[in-house]
């Protein structure tokens, strides 16, 4: 199994790269002489070469693309502020195809996911799942949250209080009453 | 008096938070494998690669588990704990080589024949413990790092502590140091020994 994959992952560059040569070729062969027997060669030499190559890219695609979803959720161990996705540590490129490999036996995103967190704990994920001991971190910021906001609440309801209860005094009132009733402020 | 109290615990609560947050090891990735019974697997043994050595050999029996590496350089720091440890004869300890061909950024794996890196990987490995002296009982050579996934291991070195019945009790990562041996590795394997 790994032979094979180490043969894809080698092999599949260059094929990408050929077709797309080939193409290419095709294209422009067919616009500037328009000969017949330029398009039969061009056609002889280029439908094998699909009909053979084109299926297990195909096939290949939804399986990396596949690998590439779930393996973006998932935290590289050896660096680890990158994703497996984007890692380029030895460990992730293993993992990376482990997943291919999982997913080519048919295994769904979550028995994949279950894979994972089995070997290396909840910490792989990026969104941890919603249990007992990651209470605190799901609901912890709106915890804050509120707790600020009674807080804030308390205080201001306090100082409300403290703040209607004081009357003024007789000379108090009359300081007032000058200020208030003064033509120019004072510079 | 009441204004200033508040804030200033609030204020040493961070910081407490903050340092004991900040002074984790964020390597020190708990085990979900802990308490849970060790990953069956069999593999070629280092001093004999046509016998194979299986965790089951070892049922009744408490036993270390450590992930090494000849291209590994912390192995190299922790190799002498594991000399010593040896001499004392305290427990069974099991290496497990960690992709000792694929592992080496040097080499390029892809260029080498399954065949070929069987024999590398044995000459390597055999010589280094020849170098450096051979603490462990026996020692299976984890090629493509498989059983290295199984057991969730991320880096090398690292060391599981397994109980009579085949249940992982401890994983250390990183290198042994003296310390770690003698305040956690050994007294958990003398309690287990009971």
């Amino acid at each position: 199994m790994n032979n094979v994959n180490i043969h894809y992952r080698d092999t599949e560059p260059q094929r990408t790269h050929r077709e797309k040569h080939l193409a290419w070729f095709s294209l422009r062969n067919l616009c500037a002489s328009a000969s017949l027997w330029w398009i039969l060669i061009v056609a002889l030499f280029a439908f094998p070469a699909f009909a053979k190559e084109a299926a297990p890219l195909a096939q290949d695609e939804t399986v990396e693309k596949r690998m590439v979803d779930i393996s973006s959720e998932l935290r590289c161990l050896v660096c680890q502020n990158e994703s497996l996705s984007g890692s380029h540590a030895e460990l992730a490129n293993d993992l990376r195809r482990e997943i291919r490999t999982l997913i080519r036996d048919g295994k769904s995103d979550s028995e994949i996911m279950e894979f994972m967190t089995n070997r290396y704990g909840d910490f792989v994920r990026y969104r941890p799942p919603l249990k007992g001991t990651t209470l605190l971190l799901w609901f912890g910021p709106a915890l804050f949250l509120v707790g600020g906001f009674a807080v804030l609440v308390l205080y201001l309801r306090r100082r409300n209080k403290a703040i209607t209860n004081v009357p003024l005094s007789e000379i108090e009132q009359r300081q007032a009453d000058r200020l208030l009733n003064a033509k120019e402020p004072q510079q | 008096m009441n204004r200033f109290l508040w804030p200033l615990i609030g204020f040493v609560a961070l910081v407490i938070l903050l340092a004991v947050g900040l002074n984790l090891n964020p390597r020190d990735v708990p085990s979900p494998l802990v308490g849970k019974p060790a990953p069956l697997f069999s593999l070629a043994k280092l001093d004999a690669p046509e016998q194979n050595f299986s965790p089951k050999d070892l049922l009744g029996k408490v036993w270390l588990l450590n992930v090494w590496s000849t291209w590994c350089v912390s192995c190299r720091q922790e190799h002498p704990v594991l000399v010593e440890m040896a001499k004392s004869k305290t427990v069974t300890l099991i290496g497990l080589n960690y992709k000792e061909v694929r592992g080496d950024g040097e080499l390029d794996a892809d260029k080498i024949a399954p065949d070929a890196e069987m024999k590398l990987a044995l000459q390597r490995s055999n010589a280094w413990l020849n170098k450096h002296g051979n603490p462990y009982n026996l020692s299976v050579l984890d090629l493509d790092g498989r059983v290295g996934i199984d057991y969730g291991v991320y880096g090398v070195p690292e060391t599981y502590v397994i109980d009579k019945a085949g249940v992982i009790r401890m994983k250390h990562t990183g290198p042994i140091s003296p310390d770690d041996f003698s305040g956690k590795i050994l007294p958990l394997v003398v309690e287990l020994n009971k």
